[in-house]
């Protein structure tokens, strides 16, 4: 994982393609070309891919867009998708009211 | 590729990439090692926003002041990325005569300390954020005090730095520090060696683990807290929000959600399981203590929750400091918490003292030499 550890080693210039404006997260509407971009601009890990661009921090959590964000940043930085490691899935697993999740046996609210 | 740098910065949190950046800008050779594989993993990705001053230990003032006034409105320039900065004020809010009093207290230190912070009644409180339930009594307001994006400065800090030519590395595990002819010089890690003429060590809560090993203990402790997020929501207000009983704090993003944080009061006796979860029994409680607050925010969705570690100083404020024992070490760790809000200045004293230059602030408060035992 050297490739990815050691982020002098750049993943070549960026080129343009034709369907960079093409929107991959539809929650955040984030485009393709934005998620190349910024493989090129650092951020090696979906981890730092989602905090950089909030790509799967929308409503659906990336349940639609995760394995199409892995496959353009794995084709950018010249690995595999399966090195690439998913982002953590976070509590609750579908948005809940605050007032909702707030009930809890033996409290008012 | 060479293992060698003027300068090694062991964690790649905000306050570490913040001074490799300033560090690169004067044109010195920076090494980042980072333990986890993604760059700022632990509280510079997990804390609240805050870019506050008010509430703030009187000792560690000057370095958010400093920062509020010089630093932050200018951030976005430097860093060529919106870090979402907004000094719009900060309510801390009461509920009781208690309340009250303890805002009080908070209120008059940080005006000695020449703070522009005041007491306010309930009405005034409404005027300023009409979303606020009636159970508010009063507040502190410092109208200087704001919020940011944590997410995009730290890597903001990241991309920066990089572009300037410093060489990060992630899954470095830093295992030892070694002296060569009495100076702290040599980084091992489980792959790896390198050396530094300096080395600074930012790495939260595992910075003691680090120091240990050329015979420096820090005496802190780590606490897992929790944040949770909200679905976008139409633009309310614009402060951000805390409390004097300290059942949560948080602010409206730009992108319209919220982000809130607090605790269940368990995190001192928490199962510390080693990953970060996050407990079932925190995210409902911030819920109930925002809604007395806002209740308007009842029916707003929460999207995500989230747990990190805080690195908490016995005396409650860092450790910024060279170590006179170890020649060419530094301390950045044990922020308590509160780290996020001066994170440009601390970079900026960093990368003065790794240069051997006097700092442009006085930091001899966060020695790491200050700890006594009671008797």
């Amino acid at each position: 994982m050297q490739h990815i550890n050691d982020r002098a080693i750049a993943p070549g210039t960026f080129i343009p393609e034709p369907d960079d404006d093409r929107i991959i997260c539809r929650c955040e509407e984030v485009t393709k070309g934005e998620i190349r971009r910024a493989v090129h601009e650092g951020m090696y890990t979906i981890t730092e891919i989602r905090r950089y661009l909030r790509t799967g921090m929308g409503l659906c959590q990336g349940q639609t867009c995760a394995r199409l964000v892995k496959g353009i940043v794995a084709k950018e930085l010249g690995i595999s998708p399966a090195e690439l490691i998913p982002a953590t899935s976070r509590a609750p697993m579908r948005p809940v009211e605050m007032k909702v999740l707030a009930k809890e046996e033996g409290r008012h609210v | 590729m060479c293992n060698t740098a003027e300068v090694i910065i062991v964690g790649s949190g905000v306050i570490g990439c913040a001074a490799a950046y300033y560090l690169a800008k004067q044109g010195v050779s920076v090494l980042v090692l980072e333990r986890d594989q993604s760059i700022g993993n632990g509280g510079s990705s997990r804390n609240g926003g805050g870019v506050r001053q008010s509430g703030r230990d009187p000792r560690e003032l000057p370095l958010a002041m400093y920062a509020v006034e010089h630093m932050w409105p200018k951030l976005s320039e430097e860093l060529e990325i919106d870090v979402e900065y907004h000094k719009q004020g900060n309510l801390r809010l009461g509920k009781t005569e208690r309340h009250m009093e303890i805002l009080q207290g908070l209120t008059e230190r940080a005006a000695a300390c020449g703070l522009d912070v005041h007491m306010i009644d309930g009405a005034e409180v409404r005027k300023i954020n009409p979303y606020l339930s009636d159970e508010v009594i009063g507040a502190s307001w410092c109208a200087t005090d704001g919020h940011a994006n944590p997410l995009l400065t730290t890597l903001g800090y990241y991309r920066k730095a990089r572009a300037l030519g410093v060489r990060f590395c992630t899954e470095e595990e830093v295992v030892a520090i070694q002296k060569i002819r009495g100076k702290a010089r040599r980084i091992i890690t489980a792959k790896a060696v390198y050396e530094g003429e300096t080395i600074i060590v930012a790495a939260g809560y595992e910075s003691r683990a680090i120091a240990s090993t050329v015979g420096i203990d820090i005496p802190m402790r780590k606490e897992l807290i929790e944040a949770l997020v909200t679905e976008a929501e139409p633009k309310m207000f614009a402060q951000m929000l805390g409390t004097a009983d300290a059942d949560f704090y948080g602010h409206q993003t730009d992108h319209g959600s919220f982000v809130f944080g607090g605790a269940s009061g368990m995190e001192s006796v928490n199962k510390d399981n080693g990953n970060m979860a996050v407990s079932s029994i925190t995210a409902p409680c911030i819920c109930r203590g925002i809604m007395k607050y806002i209740p308007k925010l009842a029916d707003a969705k929460i999207v995500r929750t989230w747990a990190g570690y805080e690195d908490l100083c016995i005396d409650g404020v860092p450790v910024i400091s060279s170590v006179e024992e170890v020649p060419g070490l530094i301390l950045a760790c044990a922020f308590t918490g509160h780290g996020f809000g001066i994170s440009p200045v601390v970079g900026k004293l960093l990368s003065q003292m790794a240069l051997g230059e006097e700092t442009f602030l006085d930091i001899r408060e966060f020695r790491y030499d200050r700890f006594q035992a009671a008797i």
